[in-house]
């Protein structure tokens, strides 16, 4: 019966094609927005996320990574004191104005770590290193907005809220959610940059001893300095992207749009499905006639929905990762990871079938007599 | 082998109430041909959905080989449909994607014989039925009686106690028609019965029995004795 499903398939062409447009087109649609959703994800907390930092002492209430306000540095002494802390190092990320060499100004967030450590640093870097960092003044961008901040090449100066910096390396694909692109320099030339009071840091960052219960120390650290707020950095990294991700909308867009792609799918997929086996009603009669059970009439409509399906998916996920690929050199990160592609194709089979099943009723409710009717 | 008795078919109720069968009486024996006549709308391709298991009847009694199936659960026919019944059907009712080979191993298939075995089987009875050079031809590229053809093969397919026709030589011309007919009566024989309705008058001069139906009634009943007694 399975070969039946095929032939019928290929016999009608024009349909196949039909149907097969209408998968491929919600499940591009699907893949990219989902996709985008990811990327929004991904980029709004990138830097928070890879951070090997476990804790951030940070001002109280701040919305996210980007809206921390400046704390007395000292207070890095007073974590570094409690029991179980290995390391506190001083942090920045913060928006300053760049200027671009045609006199014309942009927005960076410029990130001030802790060159020893290295946490919260650039990775991906693509050229130049970390050690580079230590000269006064240097700093490191993402290739991808060489042309956003006017940058050709590693040794090109810049000017940052007013301080010439001369460019060292190249990180590759660490977007910023916000279009504003990571600057990574030295914790010193960061309060620099930022104008920054020597006895004040934006952030703490600590890092527990092997064996020690992160969330315990997170406590014991915020009793011992109450003035500031504890967040560990899977916490930041989750209320920085729910910031921006949902806060602004963006979020909610690529998912409502997701949803819509999945809709479009299935009422295409079951609309043409269920023309076909309208199409097919009087084989399907046929086969009932001939003694064929409801389940042969099922199976035969359910394999088509599945060569429909896989070959929906292999047709549309390879324009989703084709779109993926033109999006790698661009601001914007459309991401599909293994387990999303994985899941496209069961999300590809549901449709289909779901679609399938609509016009299955239809199938085993036929009445065979009508094989006799002309 | 088919005993009738005492079967009524009402399609709807009440004042549109339409009475398709009306207490009919048929025997037919194995080896026996029997050709159903009637006018349009007079019942008898209603009885031949019904002797086929395609149909329930309103009441009565309708015995295949002495097993009742008036009442038989709707589970249960898709089965005895595959042991007793072939079907053949007035638009030949071949599946297009289909060459002629696969539409009767697909009644093979059906019946649960192995893919080999089911594909050398089927090419024997199409050849025995002279479409050796058209096994790999879809429908589409058949004529009208080679499509017949096929679907007689297919109905022989899985050596069926009943071959039940409807109207089959209406989409074909008169020679193809004869010719069908003629390959139709021939295939009764001692365990098989062949059960057919028609218009063609011809038809009668290839059948051992013919059957009139008129508003749902057996209206008369000749043997091929009688009519050739008629005739001469």
């Amino acid at each position: 019966m399975d070969s039946l499903a095929w032939k019928n398939l290929l016999h009608d062409r024009v349909r196949l094609a039909v149907t097969l447009i209408g998968i491929v087109f919600a499940l591009v649609l699907i893949a990219v927005q989902f996709g985008l959703f990811l990327g929004f994800w991904e980029t709004s907390g990138n830097v928070v996320a890879h951070n090997s930092a476990d804790l951030w002492l940070t001002s109280p209430e701040i919305p996210h990574v980007n809206g921390g306000q400046r704390i007395p540095e000292k207070r890095r002494w007073t974590a570094l004191a409690v029991p179980g802390v290995e390391k506190a190092v001083n942090y920045i990320i913060f928006f300053v104005p760049w200027k671009l060499p045609t006199g014309a100004g942009e927005s960076v967030q410029v990130v001030g770590f802790d060159l020893n450590t290295g946490y919260g640093g650039p990775y991906n870097i693509v050229a130049g290193s970390v050690d580079d960092l230590r000269a006064v003044d240097t700093v490191m961008i993402d290739d991808i907005y060489c042309p956003k901040l006017g940058v050709k090449r590693v040794g090109d100066s810049v000017e940052l809220n007013g301080h010439r910096a001369r460019v060292v390396g190249f990180t590759h694909g660490l977007r910023s959610f916000t279009t504003r692109p990571y600057v990574f320099t030295s914790f010193k030339n960061a309060q620099n940059y930022l104008k920054l009071a020597e006895a004040d840091t934006i952030y703490i960052l600590l890092k527990a001893a092997t064996g020690v219960d992160i969330q315990r120390l997170k406590q014991d650290v915020q009793r011992s300095v109450p003035s500031v707020e504890v967040f560990t950095t899977a916490e930041m990294a989750r209320k920085t992207r729910i910031y921006w991700v949902f806060g602004t909308g963006a979020g909610i867009t690529t998912l409502i749009g997701t949803v819509l792609g999945l809709l479009v799918g299935v009422v295409v997929v079951a609309q043409t499905i269920y023309a076909s086996t309208i199409d097919h009603l009087r084989e399907f009669g046929t086969l009932k006639a001939m003694g064929a059970s409801n389940w042969v009439i099922h199976r035969v409509i359910v394999w088509q929905a599945l060569i429909n399906a896989v070959a929906g998916y292999a047709i549309g996920i390879t324009i989703a990762a084709f779109v993926c690929r033109l999006a790698d050199n661009t601001h914007i990160a459309i991401l599909m990871p293994g387990p999303v592609a994985l899941g496209i194709l069961a999300l590809a089979v549901a449709m289909c079938v779901s679609a399938a099943m609509l016009s299955i009723r239809k199938a085993v409710t036929i009445d065979p007599a009508m094989v006799f009717r002309g | 082998m088919i005993r009738i008795r005492n079967l009524s078919k009402t399609y709807g109720s009440g004042a549109t109430a339409v009475h398709a069968l009306n207490r009919v009486d048929i025997d037919v024996r194995g080896g026996e041909s029997v050709l159903l006549m009637g006018p349009s709308g007079s019942g008898k391709t209603t009885l031949l959905s019904i002797i086929g298991c395609i149909l329930g009847p309103s009441s009565g009694s309708v015995k295949v080989d002495g097993q009742e199936i008036h009442g038989m659960p709707e589970r249960r026919l898709p089965k005895v449909r595959l042991k007793y019944f072939g079907f053949v059907f007035q638009g030949f009712n071949l599946f297009p994607a289909l060459t002629a080979l696969e539409n009767v191993e697909m009644a093979l298939r059906l019946r649960g014989v192995k893919s080999g075995a089911a594909r050398n089987r089927a090419a024997e009875l199409l050849e025995e039925l002279g479409l050796a050079d058209r096994l790999d031809k879809r429908p589409r590229e058949l004529s009208g009686g080679q499509q017949q053809r096929v679907a007689i093969a297919r109905a022989l397919a899985g050596d069926p106690r009943v071959i039940l026709a409807d109207e089959p030589t209406g989409a074909l011309d008169a020679a193809s028609g004869s010719q069908v007919l003629g390959l139709l009566s021939g295939l009764a024989r001692q365990d098989r019965a062949v059960v057919i309705v028609s218009h063609d008058t011809r038809a009668a001069d290839y059948f051992d029995r013919v059957i009139g139906i008129e508003d749902g009634r057996v209206h008369s009943e000749t043997t091929r004795i009688q009519q050739e007694v008629i005739l001469t």
